[in-house]
């Protein structure tokens, strides 16, 4: 039997978070309560963020940018007006998430907290260089998402800290954004392994190339050879396989229930060709 | 609304809508909402499948929207609206999926329809003519082993159009 608590207002909850140090904090839940059938202490105080208003807001910044609430919910970020077409990376990522159920219960930030290297939205949110908002009862930090992930399920949040908000530089104009995830079945599936990618093309030819895979390494994995493999080239089945030829120099995945890692490699390169459909 | 608990307090009454009815319940806060309708309450409509949302089965809806009654804790339903299968009967909607479900042979085993009806019923309420490429996505997240998907197609596209029919 475990207490559980729903701030409203930050201050309440940073009060909670203080007075309850041994808490675990919720956001959607799909994740932490699956966890929680069998982890150990299981008893320990859930302090829920659902009620907290604040951190389900979307707004504009003043430089163009969107900042996203933490508790924000993928069935939003899905069909939210401030992403859909100008990121719409994420809004492609954010529709792939679990299913629609799912969708309406896991948050972003979660999803950022969980740093499953499967996690859906990460690699959008490396290629869009975000940056993560920490909150604390002492004040605010900032740190880009690359840096704020360390490694599986390793993040750089402290105690006594949340993630409060996700902050997209302006939105940028790129002639292809797609997202492409591979799982055992089309839906509720976890990506065996997932592509991010946002190209620019001048004319026929590509000027710039960011992407970013998901599940092959311990954490959002760029390759910096392969976008640079794609410059000056145009779009096509044979720029792309060179690019491939790079990315396998540099992927390391691992076997695991869900996959081999030769089947992963192989994947990941295979998942490029589908940029020229 | 806004629901404060004192640290203190282990079991508190908690209050929600539950298929139209006010419900006041005072079971530890931490029991999961699935527990609660089929043990607590007797409403074994809902089944649960996986217990750890990758199937559908114990699918709910809460303020309306489907969300999963096995990833649910009871404290989360304050204040909140709760619908589950046993409401269909009750409303034209419900009755008319109940009807089609039935008619177009969308039941086998039947253990995926609970969930599997009330994601449609977030279909059926949404209004728009909905394609079969929609509804199908609107179903993904409820599995059914007995892959009677074509015909649970079937079921929730009649019910779309003649819900949409003056």
């Amino acid at each position: 039997m475990k207490q559980i608590l729903f701030p409203a207002t930050l201050k309440e909850l940073f009060g909670l978070m203080a007075d309850l140090p041994e808490s675990r904090i919720m956001a959607g839940g799909t994740d932490l309560l699956v966890a929680l059938r069998t982890a150990d202490g299981a008893d320990r105080p859930l302090i829920a963020l659902e009620r907290l208003e604040e951190l389900s807001a979307l707004s504009v910044q003043p430089d163009g940018g969107v900042t996203i609430g933490a508790c924000t919910t993928f069935s939003r970020i899905m069909t939210h007006p401030l992403l859909v077409g100008r990121y719409s990376i994420l809004t492609q990522a954010a529709g792939t998430v679990g299913g629609p159920a799912v969708r309406n219960m896991a948050t972003i930030g979660g999803n950022i907290a969980t740093a499953s290297p499967a996690g859906d939205s990460l690699p959008p949110l490396y290629l869009l260089a975000a940056a993560v908002e920490i909150n604390a009862a002492a004040g605010t930090r900032m740190l880009p998402i690359d840096r704020f992930i360390r490694g599986p399920r390793k993040t750089l949040l402290q105690p006594g800290e949340i993630i409060s908000r996700i902050i997209l530089p302006p939105a940028e104009k790129w002639n292809l954004q797609r997202f492409e995830k591979v799982g055992r079945r089309k839906s509720l599936a976890i990506a065996v392994v997932s592509l991010a990618a946002m190209i620019r093309l001048e004319g026929n030819c590509v000027v710039e190339a960011r992407l970013a895979w998901g599940s092959v390494g311990p954490t959002v994995l760029r390759c910096p050879a392969a976008e640079q493999a794609l410059v000056g080239q145009p779009l096509s089945q044979e720029s792309l396989a060179m690019a491939a030829g790079s990315l396998y120099e540099t992927v390391q995945p691992i076997d695991d229930l869900r996959a081999s890692a030769a089947y992963r490699r192989t994947v990941a390169g295979n998942l490029l060709m589908r940029l020229s459909d | 609304m806004s629901v404060r608990t004192l640290p203190a307090v282990t079991k508190k009454p908690v209050l929600f809508t539950l298929n139209g009815s006010t419900v006041e319940t005072a079971v530890h806060d931490d029991r999961r909402v699935i527990d609660l309708l089929r043990e607590d309450l007797g409403l074994t409509g809902s089944k649960e499948g996986c217990g750890t949302g990758e199937c559908g089965a114990c699918t709910i809806l809460v303020n309306g929207q489907p969300k999963l009654a096995c990833l649910m804790l009871v404290a989360q339903l304050a204040g909140r609206e709760v619908e589950t299968v046993e409401v269909l009967e009750r409303t034209p909607d419900g009755q008319r999926l109940l009807t089609a479900f039935a008619e177009e042979g969308a039941v086998q085993c039947g253990y995926c329809t609970p969930g599997m009806e009330m994601a449609s019923l977030a279909l059926v309420r949404c209004g728009e003519a909905l394609t079969r490429e929609q509804i199908r996505e609107g179903l993904s997240g409820n599995l059914c082993r007995c892959t009677g998907y074509v015909k649970i197609v079937d079921a929730v596209e009649r019910t779309v159009k003649e819900c949409a029919a003056p």
